[in-house]
C-alpha cells in the first residue's frame, strides 16, 4: 500500500470531497485506494457482503469526467461509500444479511442508495448486518460475523457491524446504515465511529428491507461528525413513495455541524440511563465529556423518565410483531430461495421448508414471539400493552425536553464484548441496545460520537445525545461541538489511537499458524 | 364429490328459519391501483404493468390512491353510512401464494363507513331495508389458475400459476347485518340485494361492476334456526357457512336456496353443521366444503405501520355527499316515467336485474322499449339456456347498436336474432356481424322488383285479385319473395312494392 | 414463568410457515418462555387510560393522486422468480382454498 493510498483513505468523506473537487485526488484514485485497502483487510474484517470493482471505478471515473468538465458537484461528489445490505440496488445483490435473499437483484435502488448516486457518491459494495437487522453483534449474519477493527475478537455491533467497522477500518470514507433499535448508534459507540439516527420519517425508507417499519430507519455513519451531516443533507428530504416521509423543509445539518456552539444548551441526563448495568469505564467517558461540555457554556438537568424501564420490553414486542408480518413475503414464490421438501408436497409446505432452511435461528426466534405477540387471545396484553407503553416514553420525552435542548446518555452499556460471548444468551444480546431503543420508540433522532476508551479494556466508548422530532440540527451541533473539544484534548480523531489493523491481522494470523 | 341430500325447499322452511348475512366485494374502477401507480386494468397479459410493490418486492412501501378514498367514501354515503371521522389500515396476516406480501391491507376496527341501510324492492313491490354494518377499503389479490388433475380445479391439481395482476385493485368490502325474516323469500332477497348493490355502484360511476369479470363479488352467509312453539325461548343464531365468490346474480339466489336446503336436510338428521367457507359450483349448482373456519384462521390483525390514517374533512364529505346520484327508489320513479313503461313493464325489468343494462343501453342510443325487449326477451332466454347472467352475454353498446340497426331498418328482428347470436359467439359488434355474415336487409328496390316479377310471373292473378280488392292476396307473393332474398328483405317494403305494381 | 408451551410453538410456527424441527421447537419454547417472562411486565403500566401509539410521528390524509406511473418489464417481474411458465409464477399444488 503506497502512502498516497494510506492518506487519501485516512481523510474524512469532507476533506476528500474537496480534494476530489479541487482535482488534487481524483474520483477513481480514491476509489481504488479503497479498493486496494478492501483486498488488504477485509479478509479478516468481513465488513463487506459484496464488493463491485467495476461498478466502483466506473462510477468514479464519470465523476471525474463531470469535473473535468467543470460540472458543479456535490460536497461529497467522489467519494467512496459502503451500503448495507438491507437497502436495495439494482447492480448489486441485496440479502439484508440472509440466505433466503441470496442472489437477489432488485428491479429498483432505494431511494438513499438514488440519492446518493446522484450526489456522486461512489457505492463500493454491500456492508454485513446481523440477518433482516435482527442482533447488535453481527453475528446473526448468515454469512459469518463482521470483526470489530479495534479488535478482530471483537463484535463490531450490530445490526450494522459492517458498515461501521468499513469506516472504521478505512474500508470506506462514509457509509449508509439503518437504527432499528440502535442499529446505526450501538456500533458507531464499540468501533470508536460516529452515527445518526435521524427522526423518524427524516429520510425515506422505500428500498430499505423492513424489518420493523414503524420503528426503522435510514442514517449515516462516518468518521466525523461533519460527514454525517453532509450525508444527511444528501438522503434527507421527503420521498412520495414513503407514506410516513416527513415534508419538513429541513435546515442544513452541515451548517449545524460547522457552527456547533453549546454555550447556554441545557442538556439533560436521564436517571434510567446509568448506573445498574453500565461498564464503569462507559460512565467515566461519560461523565467527563458532560464536564468538558459544561466547562465550555452548557448546564446539566437532572431528568427522570419513568417508562423507559418498560422500553426494551416494549420494543421486543413491536419489533417482533411487525417483522413477523414484514418477513412474510419471504415465502419463495416471487423471489427468493426455494426448498422443495422430500417428495413434493404443497405449496405450504414448500414455504415452511423453505423459511425453516432460509431463516437463522435467531430470525425464527423473534418471527415466533412475533407470531405469538399479534395471535387472537394475546394481541391486548402483549402488542397493545407495547404500544401504550410506546405513548408513555413520548409522554417521558416530551416532559423531558420541556426542560432542556438535548438529552445525553452513554450510548449503550459496554464496550464491544467478544463475538461468540452473548450470542446464545438472547435476553443478554437485548439489553445492549437499552439506550437506543427508547429514540426509536418515540420517533427522534439520536447522534453517537465517540468519547474515549474504556480504562478496563482500551476498547472505543460512545455518548449519545437525543433530540425532539425535527430537530436533528441540535445534534450535529451538540455533536460537532463535543467532538472539537475531545479532538483538541486528543489531538486527533480517537480512530488514530486505534492499533494498526494490517498489525493485528498479521498477528491474528500468525496465532492461527501456532 | 359426493352428492349432498337436499331437503324440499318449502319443507325447510317450515322446519327453520333462515338467517342471511352478505359480505360484497365490489372493485372500484380507479386508473391505479389501491396502493400503487400501476394500472388498474382487466386483461392485460399475465404479470405485466405490475410495479414492484404489486409483487411485494423486498424494501416496497404501499401509498393511498386518493381516487380510490373518494370513491369509498361516496359508496359509503350512497348506502346511507356514517363516514368515520378517522380510519386506519390494518394487515390481515395469511400465508396465500396469491396475496404478494402474505398480508392483505385491509381495515379492521375503523373502517371508512359504518352503520348504513340498503333499500331492495321485491318482484311483488315490496320495499326491505337490508341493514349494512360497515364497508371498508382493501385491496384485492392475484389470479391463480390451477394446471393438471380435473378440469382446473383446485383440488388434486399439478401445481398452481400465479398472475398478480389483479393485486392490489381497489376493492370496498360491504359487509351486512344478520338478515332476518326472510323466510321463503331468502333467495329473492338475495339476488334482489346484490342487484341494488351492482345498481348503487354502476349509478356512482366507481366501478365497472361486471359480475362474470369479478368486478362484483358475492360472500354469502346462511344458518338456520329451528322453529319453536309460541312462548319458547327463541334459540340463538345456527351455524353458518359463508359460501364464497359467487359471481352472478342467478347464483346468489340459487347458492342459498341450495345452503337452505343442503343444511336443512343435515339439521333434520340430528346432524350439525360445519363452520366453514363453501366454494359455490356454478356448472352443477351446488357447494362445496372449503376450509373449515377454526383457531388456525388467526389473522394477527394490526395496525399498518405503514399508513397513516384517513381523517376525511368535514367539506370533502359534504361535496361528496352532494354529488350522490338520486337515491334508487326516486331513480326508479324516473325511469319508470322517463321509459313511460307500465308497472308490469318496469318491475319485468327490476326482477330480471336488468335496470343497469336497460338505462345503459337507452343511454347508448336505444329506444326504451326496444332496450326492454332485447333485454328481458331474447337475451333473457339466451342467459337462461346458458345458466348465465344476461349482463354477461352482452354489452349494452352492443345491444344499443343492434337496436339502432333494427330502427334503422337495416335487420329485421329475425336477422337481429342472428346477428345477436353472432356478438354472443363473440363474432365482433353487430355491425362487424351484418358484415361479415352479409346479413343486412335487401335495400336495393331494384332486386325486391326483380324478385317480384319473377313471382308474379309464377302468380299471374295475384295482380288481379289486388285490383279487385282482396289486398291479401299480396300475401303470396310477398311470401315467395321473401323465401327468395333468404329472409334478407323487409317485408313491409317488399308489399309496398307489390301494392304499387297493382295500382299502376 | 409464562407457560408457553411445545404445543403452542408448533402452533405458532404452523401459523408463521416455519417447518421447525422437534428440536428447535423444544429450544424455541424455553427461550420464548423466559422472553415472553421478561417482557410481559407491560401489562402492568399499561393501563386504559393510556391510549395506544402505532406511528411515531403522527400523520393523516397522506394519499397519492391517481395517475398510471413507470411499471416493471415482464422480465422485470420475472426477474427473481424461482420458477414461472414465462409469463406466471409457478407453484406447487396448493390443496387449500381459495381466499
Ligand atoms: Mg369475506
Ligand atoms: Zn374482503
Amino acid at each position: 500500500m503506497s502512502d498516497n493510498t494510506r492518506d487519501i483513505i485516512r481523510l474524512s468523506a469532507a476533506d476528500l470531497g474537496a480534494r476530489i473537487a479541487s482535482g488534487a485526488v481524483t474520483s477513481v484514485q480514491a476509489t481504488q485506494a479503497h479498493l486496494d485497502r478492501i483486498d488488504a483487510v477485509d479478509g479478516a474484517v468481513h465488513a463487506y457482503l459484496h464488493v463491485a470493482p467495476e461498478l466502483a471505478l466506473a462510477a468514479a471515473a464519470r465523476v471525474d469526467a463531470q469535473i473535468a468538465a467543470g460540472e458543479k458537484l456535490g460536497p461529497l461528489a467522489g467519494v467512496p461509500i459502503a451500503v448495507k445490505d438491507v437497502l436495495v440496488t439494482t447492480d448489486m445483490p441485496s440479502t439484508s444479511g440472509s440466505k433466503i435473499l441470496e442472489g437477489y437483484l432488485s428491479p429498483f435502488d432505494a431511494t438513499v442508495v438514488k440519492k446518493v448516486r446522484e450526489a456522486g457518491l461512489i457505492p463500493l459494495g454491500k456492508t454485513n448486518m446481523d440477518e433482516f437487522a435482527m442482533g447488535s453483534s453481527t453475528e446473526h449474519s448468515a454469512y459469518g460475523p463482521t470483526h470489530n477493527p479495534w479488535a478482530l475478537d471483537r463484535i463490531p455491533g450490530g445490526s450494522g457491524g459492517g458498515s461501521a467497522a468499513a469506516v472504521a477500518g478505512y474500508e470506506a470514507s462514509i457509509a449508509l446504515g439503518s437504527d432499528t433499535g440502535g442499529s446505526i448508534r450501538q456500533p458507531a459507540h464499540v468501533t470508536g465511529t460516529v452515527g445518526v439516527k435521524p427522526t423518524y420519517g427524516a429520510v425515506s425508507r422505500y428500498g430499505a428491507i423492513a424489518l420493523a417499519s414503524s420503528l426503522d430507519q435510514i442514517g449515516p455513519v462516518s468518521r466525523t461528525v461533519l460527514d454525517s451531516a453532509l450525508l444527511q443533507d444528501i438522503i434527507g428530504g421527503h420521498d412520495p413513495r414513503d407514506s410516513t416521509s416527513l415534508r419538513t423543509e429541513w435546515p442544513s445539518m452541515a451548517d449545524a455541524a460547522r457552527n456547533a456552539n453549546v454555550q447556554g444548551l441545557k442538556i439533560g441526563v436521564i436517571k434510567q440511563l446509568q448506573g445498574d448495568g453500565f461498564q464503569a469505564g462507559v460512565l467515566n467517558r461519560f461523565t467527563e465529556a458532560l464536564e468538558l461540555l459544561v466547562a465550555n457554556g452548557a448546564e446539566i438537568v437532572e431528568l427522570d423518565a419513568p417508562s423507559f424501564e418498560h422500553a426494551i420490553a416494549a420494543y421486543y414486542l413491536i419489533l417482533p410483531a411487525e417483522a413477523s408480518s414484514n418477513l412474510a413475503k419471504f415465502d419463495s414464490v416471487r423471489f427468493g430461495l426455494r426448498v422443495n421438501p422430500q417428495g413434493g408436497g404443497t405449496v405450504e409446505d414448500v414455504m415452511s421448508a423453505t423459511r425453516d432452511a432460509g431463516f437463522g435461528p435467531e430470525v425464527k426466534r423473534r418471527i415466533i414471539l412475533g407470531t405469538y405477540a399479534l395471535s387472537a387471545g394475546y394481541y391486548d396484553a402483549y402488542y397493545g400493552s407495547a404500544q401504550k407503553v410506546r405513548t408513555l416514553v413520548q409522554r417521558d420525552f416530551a416532559a423531558a425536553f420541556s426542560q432542556v435542548d438535548v438529552i445525553a446518555s452513554p450510548t449503550a452499556p459496554t464496550t464491544a464484548f467478544k463475538l461468540g460471548e452473548k450470542l446464545n444468551d438472547p435476553l443478554a444480546m437485548y439489553l445492549n441496545d437499552i439506550a437506543t431503543i427508547p429514540a426509536n420508540l418515540a420517533g427522534i433522532p439520536g447522534i453517537t460520537l465517540p468519547a474515549g476508551l474504556a480504562d478496563e479494556d482500551g476498547l472505543p466508548v460512545g455518548i449519545q445525545f437525543l433530540a425532539p422530532a425535527h430537530e436533528d440540527a441540535r445534534l450535529y451541533n451538540v455533536g460537532g461541538a463535543l467532538e472539537q473539544l475531545l479532538v483538541a484534548q486528543w489531538g486527533g480523531h480517537l480512530l488514530e489511537q486505534a492499533p494498526d489493523l494490517l498489525e493485528l491481522i498479521a498477528a491474528a494470523a500468525e496465532e492461527g499458524a501456532r | 364429490m359426493a352428492r349432498a341430500e337436499l331437503m324440499d325447499f318449502d319443507k325447510a322452511l317450515e322446519l327453520f328459519e333462515p338467517v342471511m348475512g352478505f359480505e360484497v366485494h365490489v372493485e372500484l374502477n380507479t386508473k391505479t391501483k389501491m396502493f400503487s401507480e400501476a394500472p388498474n386494468v382487466f386483461g392485460a397479459e399475465p404479470n405485466t404493468g405490475l410495479t414492484p410493490l404489486c409483487l411485494g418486492l423486498p424494501g416496497t412501501l404501499p401509498v393511498v390512491n386518493e381516487q380510490a378514498v373518494r370513491y369509498s367514501i361516496s359508496l359509503g354515503l350512497a348506502l346511507g353510512c356514517s363516514i368515520a371521522e378517522s380510519s386506519s389500515f390494518a394487515r390481515k396476516n395469511y400465508f396465500y401464494p396469491d396475496t404478494p406480501k402474505n398480508y392483505q391491507i385491509s381495515q379492521f376496527d375503523e373502517p371508512i363507513a359504518f352503520e348504513g341501510s340498503v333499500q331492495i324492492e321485491l318482484a311483488d313491490g315490496t320495499l326491505i331495508d337490508i341493514p349494512v354494518e360497515r364497508a371498508h377499503m382493501e385491496e384485492d389479490a392475484g389470479k391463480l389458475t390451477h394446471v393438471g388433475g380435473s378440469s382446473g380445479r383446485i383440488q388434486g391439481a399439478d401445481y398452481s400459476l400465479v398472475d398478480y395482476n389483479r393485486a392490489g385493485v381497489p376493492l370496498v368490502e360491504i359487509v351486512t347485518k344478520p338478515i332476518y325474516g326472510g323466510e321463503h323469500r331468502s333467495p329473492e332477497i338475495a339476488k334482489a340485494y346484490v342487484s341494488a348493490i351492482r345498481d348503487i355502484v354502476v349509478s356512482l360511476g366507481i366501478s365497472d361492476a361486471k359480475m362474470e369479470r369479478g368486478n362484483l363479488r358475492c360472500d354469502a352467509n346462511v344458518s338456520l334456526r329451528p322453529r319453536v312453539a309460541e312462548g319458547v325461548e327463541t334459540p340463538p343464531l345456527g351455524t353458518r357457512t359463508e359460501t364464497k365468490n359467487v359471481n352472478s346474480l342467478r347464483s346468489v339466489e340459487r347458492a342459498v336456496r341450495y345452503e337452505i336446503q343442503r343444511q336443512a336436510a343435515i339439521l333434520a338428521k340430528g346432524g350439525s353443521i360445519t363452520q366453514e367457507t363453501r366454494h359455490w359450483h356454478e356448472d352443477t349448482g351446488e357447494t362445496s366444503a372449503g376450509r373449515p373456519k377454526s383457531d388456525a384462521d388467526d389473522y394477527r390483525y394490526f395496525p399498518e405501520p405503514d399508513l397513516l390514517p384517513v381523517v376525511p374533512s368535514a367539506e370533502l364529505i359534504a361535496e361528496l355527499r352532494a354529488a350522490l346520484p338520486e337515491q334508487p327508489a326516486v331513480r326508479r320513479r324516473r325511469l319508470k316515467a322517463e321509459w313511460g313503461f307500465t308497472d308490469l313493464e318496469f318491475q319485468d325489468i327490476q326482477n330480471s336485474g336488468l335496470l343497469t343494462e336497460v338505462s345503459e343501453t337507452v343511454a347508448a342510443g336505444a329506444t326504451p322499449a326496444a332496450a326492454r325487449k332485447w333485454w328481458t326477451g331474447e337475451i333473457a332466454r339466451l342467459a337462461n339456456a346458458a345458466d348465465a347472467d344476461a349482463a354477461s352475454l352482452i354489452s349494452a353498446a352492443d345491444v344499443a347498436a343492434l337496436a339502432v340497426l333494427v330502427e334503422a331498418g337495416t335487420l329485421t328482428d329475425r336477422l337481429a336474432r342472428q346477428v345477436l347470436e353472432g356478438v354472443i359467439a363473440g363474432e365482433g359488434t353487430p355491425q362487424q356481424v351484418v358484415d361479415a355474415r352479409g346479413l343486412a336487409v335487401v335495400s336495393d328496390d331494384g332486386a325486391l322488383i326483380a324478385a317480384i316479377d319473377e313471382a308474379l310471373a309464377a302468380q299471374p292473378d295475384v295482380l288481379e285479385k289486388i285490383r279487385d280488392g282482396k289486398v291479401q292476396a299480396a300475401g303470396a307473393v310477398i311470401g315467395a319473395v321473401m323465401k327468395a332474398m333468404k329472409g334478407q328483405a323487409d317485408a313491409a317494403r317488399v308489399r309496398e312494392l307489390v301494392l304499387e305494381r297493382a295500382s299502376a | 414463568m409464562s407457560g408457553i408451551s411445545a404445543e403452542q410453538v408448533a402452533h405458532l410456527a404452523q401459523l408463521a410457515r416455519i417447518d421447525l424441527s422437534p428440536e428447535e421447537i423444544l429450544s424455541l419454547t424455553t427461550e420464548l418462555d423466559q422472553i415472553v417472562d421478561s417482557v410481559a411486565k407491560v401489562t402492568a403500566v399499561a393501563t386504559p387510560d393510556v391510549p395506544a401509539t402505532s406511528h411515531p410521528i403522527p400523520l393523516q390524509n397522506v394519499f397519492r393522486p391517481d395517475v398510471v406511473g413507470e411499471t416493471l418489464t415482464l422480465e422485470q417481474a420475472l426477474q427473481n422468480a424461482p420458477a414461472h411458465d414465462g409469463s406466471r409464477f409457478k407453484v406447487s399444488a396448493i390443496l387449500g382454498e381459495e381466499q
